[in-house]
């Protein structure tokens, strides 16, 4: 019999379809494991609705639980309940180390154009804070571009929601 | 049909609708930071119209994409807003996405208070996403205000975005596009 321990170390190792270095459990995508029997139950949360790699997070999940010798049963809760606080301490420094600037806390209401427009964004390649936003939208719906002044590199800000 | 399916379809068909709309701008875009945001916004429209379809879904016993694309053009609630095929007019673009933004602002406010826990908390998820379509239409609405044609769009579009169920001429030919692949064999599943 499976136990949850086993399901979450399996999940631990599916990597992020679109940032690879970040793990579906870092991510803080996976909100709930439930072992009966032979069935386990996983609740994950999409980060963004318009995430293209949904269905692959899905069938990996699946696909994990089924090589455990378990039936999987994947939901997907479409509510609030994900936001960036979920990525856990250990994810936020794998995506500062691979040079995606990790997300500033929730704050009480919104982000606003003027704090993403602000210098409080630390570039991951040099530590400056001279950094300006070049782009509210990135490669996915998940990230923003912006430039760093100090060392002329380009990086990714992983955005805040 | 309840209120809620209702209520959801609607918005639902708008986000679908804005969505492939916006999408005809990637690639053609007047620079190239814009093919990635109009991208984006279009990708992510459409992820909040699945997200809408799938619970109306559920009240009616089909499915998302079923309701996405099998149903007849007379029967979609869209706003007559987002019809409208606007490319390659980027200011009247930037007018409609000014305008969209602030009616889909107000009803996920009241959305966010619904009673119904699936429907507060899907538009509160998809109100923390829209607040990046919001600066997006701000920063270019702050860009273009002292633009005469900028200002002319807005009025012109204004009267366009209450109107529901009179499709606009060119949004049969927007139909046929949407849906020909899922026409082209019925039953097929992908």
């Amino acid at each position: 019999m499976v136990t949850e321990q086993q399901v979450w170390e399996a999940l631990a190792g599916i990597p992020d379809p679109e940032i690879p270095v970040i793990s579906l459990v870092d991510l803080g995508v996976v909100r709930d494991v439930d072992v009966a029997d032979e069935r386990v139950h996983v609740a994950f949360t999409p980060t963004f609705l318009g995430c293209p790699a949904l269905e692959v997070m899905r069938d990996a999940i699946a696909d994990r639980i089924s090589a455990l010798g378990a039936e999987p049963e994947v939901e997907v809760v479409s509510d609030d309940s994900w936001s960036t606080d979920r990525i856990t301490p250990a994810g936020r420094e794998k995506l500062r180390e691979h040079g995606f600037a990790p997300p500033a806390p929730r704050e009480a209401g919104a982000p606003q154009l003027v704090q993403l427009q602000s210098n409080g964004f630390r570039c991951p390649y040099c530590g400056s804070r001279d950094t300006a936003l070049e782009n509210i939208f990135g490669p996915t719906p998940c990230r923003s571009l912006r430039y760093c002044r100090s060392c002329r590199q380009p990086f990714e800000q992983f955005k805040t929601i | 049909m309840k209120e809620r399916t209702q209520r959801l379809l609607e918005i639902a068909d708008d986000e679908l609708i804005l969505g492939w709309r916006n999408s005809e701008w990637t690639g053609i875009a007047p620079l190239l930071e814009e093919d990635v945001a109009f991208s984006s916004i279009a990708q992510n429209e459409i992820g909040h119209a699945r997200a809408l379809y799938e619970l109306a879904a559920a009240d009616l016993g089909t499915t998302a994409d079923e309701l996405a694309f099998d149903r007849s053009p007379e029967e979609y609630r869209c706003s007559r807003l987002v019809e409208l095929r606007l490319v390659p007019d980027w200011a009247a673009t930037i007018a409609r996405q000014v305008l969209y933004e602030e009616l889909d602002a107000e009803r996920l406010t009241e959305l966010k208070a619904s009673d119904d826990p699936e429907v507060a908390g899907l538009a509160a998820k998809i109100d923390r996403e829209e607040a990046y379509h919001r600066m997006h239409a701000q920063m270019w609405h702050d860009r273009l205000s002292g633009d005469s044609r900028f200002q002319a769009a807005l009025e012109e579009l204004r009267p366009q975005l209450e109107l529901r169920g009179e499709h606009a001429d060119e949004f049969e030919q927007l139909w046929e596009e949407m849906t020909s692949v899922r026409r082209s064999v019925a039953g097929a599943t992908w």
